[in-house]
């Protein structure tokens, strides 16, 4: 260092200062605060209108929903209870009726099941987890789950409707014939031919002889569960059990529509676009009426479904609609290249659909699947109104009852709170789903 | 597919139907159109049968027949003495009205929460957040018969207005009121009015259009080309010399004088409600269960759209808002001319399927009692009649002509918006 | 392969073939179980308790039916329909018989193709106003916005009724009992109208039922009762006899405590006798057991019994006999003579 420079510069740093705390306004709350909420003027005026606006809601709600009802047995009794507790307000008592729900959420929440049977809905609808597993999460879980993915469908309905364990194990076995036979039945009379014998002799089975082995079946060895009729389902049970059974038969159905509407074959297309129109075209609200009135109308005589079957089917069709406008979407999001490959590696319409386009189209329409599902779960509310108990049809039979009439929120709180917690929740797993199948596809 | 290349030129037999892609297809075709006909057929014939057995006659007779019900909210002329027909197509003009009054609200509403959950400000992204998975978790028909209860439970009732110091009051100078039956505004009527036209004669069909709402709907349009042409000039000045002429004044006097000329000369006054007997009279009246789900069904399907609209949003490149920023564009503008209008063509499709399914869940109607097309026909004619098959099918065939229509018709609107894009 | 949830179902559930018309009594007997349709939920007449019971007036009739054909009033499946759904329900077979609260009428009796088998409750239209609207009369309802349920005929008789007073109102629908109720205690409509009844019943339910008042009109008659499909007379004869016997007990002095004894032996009164299957062979000519009515006042009671513990006065219902009372006290009950 030179004199000169000594004597110029008064002072030379030769280490480095430590760094210094952000200011204050900067880190913590107030920062986040100052960052998030009071940015401006404008914004500040927003985040107190707002804060002011929670507060009026809280403030009206609070008192409401805290109330000291909750083993009141009728409506008097919690007008008594709450006049007690000093809750009057200038229209009479102010606050909730909370026994209500004590009384009846095991009712909302099955209907008119029986109680001592509980655990089977129960069952059921927890082995869907594991049923689904295998097909949802591929990686995590063992392949030989599959095997129970496949018995399930079988297992459900038993579960649901009980009665001899014979009738699921005759419907599977209806598959294992068509199987078998075109399994066994290409060699000898070649694919198609198999195909066409395999659906014959499945659609005998089903149709004339089951019956008569499963009968047989039943009076030799007797293995049967209590069996409970479906107008004993009833409240978020009957949701769940329309959701589920509509969405599951309505996917093969949905999926040969995409098919059909995608295929060049003139007759085959104008028949699946005229379906998908016209069931996306009315409200369902219409189809549950036709289910309601017209479909023993149009079987043939003698037969007769009972209302909760023939409203599955309703909302079977219904559903397929939007269903084979998800996997449309689905096969259209797939490179053209996908389906080049498959024919340059000769491999014929059936097969290529079977191996190459249908587990990426139907993977990449998972997220599609789960919301057409959300929203035919929510729109099963509309069962109330052809008379069946799903929770807000019960909500009527609850409030004609003498000791619960004139009650109007809790009820209503309660049905959305369990449709929230439902569709939320399914929602929100549909959204990792997404985005877990999108960092797998690119 | 694979193709054939080199077709043998042997004789037709007949296990090429199958075997040869030539006439599979064929076949295939065949074979559908032969299982859809015979299922038709079966249908019918089931039906046929049924209808016999249970002594039933099909036809539409019954529509020409004195319906026998009063309908509260009527848009056209009707008594109890009109036809099932007339009663029906009362109850259409319903569900298109709160399928048309929900789309307009549900789009505002839509598009001011998908903007907003972006915003910046914690709370107000929060808030919307909640918004939107409250309305989309929860069914349409709750949202439909708690909004009805709310306007029931928490609104006065007109007798609560009565007397000299009463519970409520009207509201914006005496001229509003608002009652759990629904809100009463003020009309507007005219001291020299030019009368109506009659259309459709003495059918069933007939009604009538005021000859003084075409005449304010045609100076309006007018007004509008003016105010346009005016814009157009202080344009080609602004082109011209670089400066523009100042027209506020200009364009305000178009929108306004002719109309007030109009409104003088056709005698406007306004005719306010009183309170007379039950109800109020006079005014116009919005009733709770048209107000209920009309609520409703847009504070649903907004829901929907604003997560639309905010797809949209975050599918502009975020390159396209610094650039405008860049301009030294401020934050709502960049919004306004930037962002929103390339955020459009991915919104439209989407948006048309959610008019569609406010369309449809207007249906639920039913649930607040308000007279729709499913009240109407679907609804007491069904239960009066007993006719299910032919009330069902007709009812249908108009929600299926209603939402075909309106697939088309935003159909041509996006080809339209596509085609300016390239 | 999922659809085969659906086909299971249908096995499970049982795709059960009944043969519409005719032998209505041996599908009930194969299948050990009434089906009856009820109303979803009206107090006093039909509603599920909290065990999921349903209980009421009506619900009584298809219990005593029960009794009579197949031995057990607990044998009865409630289904509970809609005014839209209850006559499709009924017509395709999938309830037996209907008894809810519904009207009998010339066009249901003949075009709709019903049997009425009877008048279990007489009924009439009636308003409910609050008694701080000072109206003492229906005629003085000018302009008035009135609550009605719809799909039935409660609309047509309100419609009627204004038309030929030449007075004006406005009709506010309404689906439920429980949503009308609603809305008439919160104002948004003046006036009530349903069945007396059904007044009757929602009113007792109200936190002040004395600030409310049921006008003295009633404008329309409403005979309600149960009811079968056109076609098998026999299912007819059995459903209109247990009504019947039902009426006739409580003529008789038959009750649900003194019937076992009464029954155990033939006494002094050949109709009694008659009735309970100890004289007589009335039994086998309905193809039931002798004792069949026995069951019926056994396990649901007389009339009397079922009136007074569902809807009588001594219930917060409170409904007079009225017009309900036997033809020998005034009424209208009048069962023909068992021989």
């Amino acid at each position: 260092m030179s004199n000169l420079h000594a004597d110029t510069v008064a002072f030379v740093r030769d280490t480095m200062l430590p760094q210094k705390e952000p200011p204050a306004s900067t880190v913590g709350l107030l920062g986040w605060g100052k960052k998030n909420l009071f940015t401006g003027p404008f914004n500040t005026i927003v985040t107190i209108l707002c804060t002011a606006f929670i507060a009026y809601v809280l403030w009206m709600l609070i008192p409401w929903f805290f109330s000291p009802t909750w083993n009141a047995t009728s409506l008097g009794e919690c007008r008594e209870m709450l006049t007690a507790a000093g809750k009057v307000g200038e229209h009479g008592t102010s606050g909730a009726c909370w026994g209500v729900i004590r009384e009846r959420w095991i009712q909302l929440l099955f209907g008119f099941y029986p109680a001592e049977l509980y655990w089977r809905p129960i069952l059921a609808f927890v082995l869907l987890a594991p049923a689904l597993a295998p097909v949802l999460f591929s990686d995590k879980v063992p392949g030989k789950l599959l095997i129970f993915s496949a018995i399930y469908p079988f297992l459900f309905p038993w579960l649901l409707w009980g009665g001899t364990i014979w009738s699921p194990i005759c419907a599977a076995l209806g598959f294992v014939i068509l199987y078998a036979v075109v399994k066994y039945g290409s060699e000898a009379i070649g694919q198609l031919g198999a195909i066409i014998a395999a659906v014959v002799a499945a659609l005998v089975w089903w149709l004339f002889l089951s019956g008569y082995v499963q009968d047989g079946l039943a009076a030799v060895i007797p293995l049967a569960i209590e069996p409970v009729a479906s107008r004993d389902f009833g409240g978020m049970m009957l949701s769940i059990t329309i959701g589920v059974v509509a969405i599951a038969c309505s996917l093969p159905l949905g999926i040969v529509l995409a098919l059909g509407r995608q295929s060049d074959l003139l007759i085959v297309k104008s028949l699946c676009v005229g379906f998908i129109e016209f069931i996306r075209g009315v409200p369902l609200i219409t189809l549950l009426f036709v289910a309601s009135t017209l479909l023993n109308i149009f079987l043939p005589p003698g037969t007769n479904f009972d209302i909760i079957l023939r409203v599955i089917i309703m909302a079977t069709l219904f559903s397929a609609a939007y269903m084979a406008e998800v996997i449309r979407g689905g096969l259209a999001a797939l490179p053209k290249g996908q389906y080049e490959g498959a024919d340059s590696l000769g491999l014929d319409y059936w097969q290529a659909q079977r191996l190459i386009i249908m587990p990426q189209a139907l993977k990449i329409s998972i997220p599609g699947i789960v919301s057409t599902f959300i929203g035919l779960f929510k729109d099963t509310t509309l069962v109330s109104v052809i008379g069946l108990l799903d929770p807000l049809g019960l909500s009527n039979s609850i409030r004609a009852d003498q000791a619960w009439n004139g009650i109007v929120w809790e009820l209503y709180m309660f049905i959305a709170a369990l449709f929230f917690l439902f569709c939320f929740g399914m929602s929100r797993y549909s959204m990792y789903l997404e985005r877990k199948l999108q960092t797998g596809h690119r | 597919m694979a193709t054939v290349t080199d077709p043998p030129k042997a004789e037709f037999r007949l296990s090429m139907l199958i075997y040869d892609t030539r006439y599979r297809s064929m076949t295939i075709q065949v074979v559908a159109l032969i299982g859809f006909l015979l299922l038709v057929g079966f249908l019918i014939s089931n039906t046929v049968q049924n209808l016999a057995t249970s002594g039933k006659t099909v036809g539409f007779g019954f529509l020409t027949e004195p319906a026998g019900y009063d309908i509260n909210q009527v848009l056209i002329e009707y008594n109890n003495q009109n036809s099932h027909l007339r009663a029906a197509f009362v109850g259409l003009l319903n569900t298109l009205l709160v399928a048309v009054l929900g789309c307009i609200t549900a789009t505002v509403i839509g598009v001011i929460i998908g903007v907003l959950r972006l915003s910046p400000n914690w709370l107000i992204a929060r808030l919307t957040t909640v918004y939107v998975e409250m309305f989309r978790n929860v069914p349409v028909l709750l949202w439909i018969v708690f909004a009805m209860a709310i306007l029931i439970e928490t609104l006065p009732a007109p007798r609560a207005f009565r007397g000299d110091d009463p519970e409520a009051t009207m509201k914006i100078f005496d001229t509003v009121a608002i009652t759990n039956r629904g809100v009463y505004v003020p009309e507007p009527l005219f001291s020299r009015s030019l009368g109506d036209i009659h259309l459709f004669g003495t059918s069933s069909m007939n009604f009538d259009i005021s000859l003084d709402l075409l005449l304010i709907i045609a100076v309006v349009v007018a007004s509008i080309f003016g105010v346009r042409a005016i814009k157009r000039n202080a344009d080609a000045t602004q082109e011209k010399t670089g400066k523009r002429p100042t027209t506020w004044y200009l364009t305000l006097g178009t929108l306004v004088v002719p109309l007030l000329v109009v409104l003088v000369a056709l005698g406007f006054h306004l005719g306010y409600p009183a309170l007379q007997g039950f109800n109020f009279q006079g005014g116009t009246y919005l009733r709770n269960s048209l107000i209920a789900l009309w609520l409703a069904l847009s504070l649903y399907t907004a829901a929907f759209i604003a997560e639309n609209v905010r797809a949209g949003i975050l599918a502009i490149s975020a390159g396209q808002t610094e650039a405008a920023g860049a301009l030294g564009l401020r934050p709502n503008r960049i919004m306004r001319l930037v962002v929103l209008p390339q955020a459009l063509r991915v919104i439209i499709p989407p948006l048309i399927s959610q008019y569609l399914n406010l369309t449809k869940n207007s249906s639920l109607a039913i649930a607040v009692g308000y007279m729709d097309i499913t009240g109407t026909l679907m609804g007491i004619t069904l239960n009066q009649t007993g006719k299910e098959l032919e009330t069902l099918l007709l009812g249908m065939l108009i929600y299926l002509i209603i939402s075909l229509s309106i697939s088309a018709l935003m159909n041509w609107y996006n080809n339209r918006v596509k085609l300016v894009e390239r | 392969m999922k659809k085969s949830v659906f086909l299971g179902a249908l096995t499970v559930a049982g795709l059960a073939a009944t043969a519409g018309a005719a032998a209505t009594l041996d599908d009930v007997k194969a299948r050990g179980k009434l089906n009856c349709g009820v109303a979803t939920g009206v107090p006093g007449f039909a509603a599920p308790n909290a065990s999921g019971e349903w209980e009421g007036f009506d619900v009584a009739v298809c219990r005593g039916v029960a009794a009579a054909v197949l031995g057990d009033p607990t044998a009865v499946e409630f289904v509970p329909t809609t005014g839209k759904t209850r006559f499709t329900a009924l017509a395709s077979g999938e309830i037996d018989m209907l008894a809810r609260n519904t009207t009998w009428t010339f066009s249901r009796d003949v075009d709709l193709k019903f049997t009425f088998v009877g008048v279990n409750y007489y009924d009439g239209q009636g308003f409910m106003v609050p008694k701080e609207l000072g109206v003492s009369s229906a005629k003085e309802l000018d302009g008035a916005t009135v609550c009605i349920q719809t799909g039935t005929t409660t609309e047509l008789n309100l419609a009627d009724f204004f038309r030929v007073n030449n007075i004006s109102y406005e009709p506010v629908p309404i689906e439920t009992n429980a949503e009308a109720q609603q809305q008439y205690l919160a104002g948004a409509c003046d006036v009530y109208t349903t069945d007396a009844s059904g007044l009757a019943a929602t009113r007792s339910t109200f936190e002040n039922a004395a600030d409310h008042v049921i006008l003295p009109e009633i404008i329309s008659k409403e005979p309600l009762g149960p009811l079968v499909r056109h076609g098998d007379d026999e299912w007819g004869d059995i459903v209109r006899w247990s009504l019947n016997a039902m009426i006739a007990a409580e003529e008789y002095g038959v009750t649900s405590a003194n019937v076992g004894e009464m029954s155990a032996a033939a006494g002094d009164n050949p109709e009694v006798n008659r009735l309970l299957g100890t004289e007589g062979n009335l039994g086998e000519m309905l193809g039931l057991d002798a004792g069949w009515a026995k069951m019926v006042i056994e396990s649901v009671g007389n009339y009397g019994e079922v009136f007074e513990s569902n809807i009588g006065s001594a219930t917060p219902i409170g409904l007079s006999r009225g017009l309900n009372a036997q033809w020998t006290e005034g009424g209208l009950l009048y069962a023909p003579p068992f021989r």
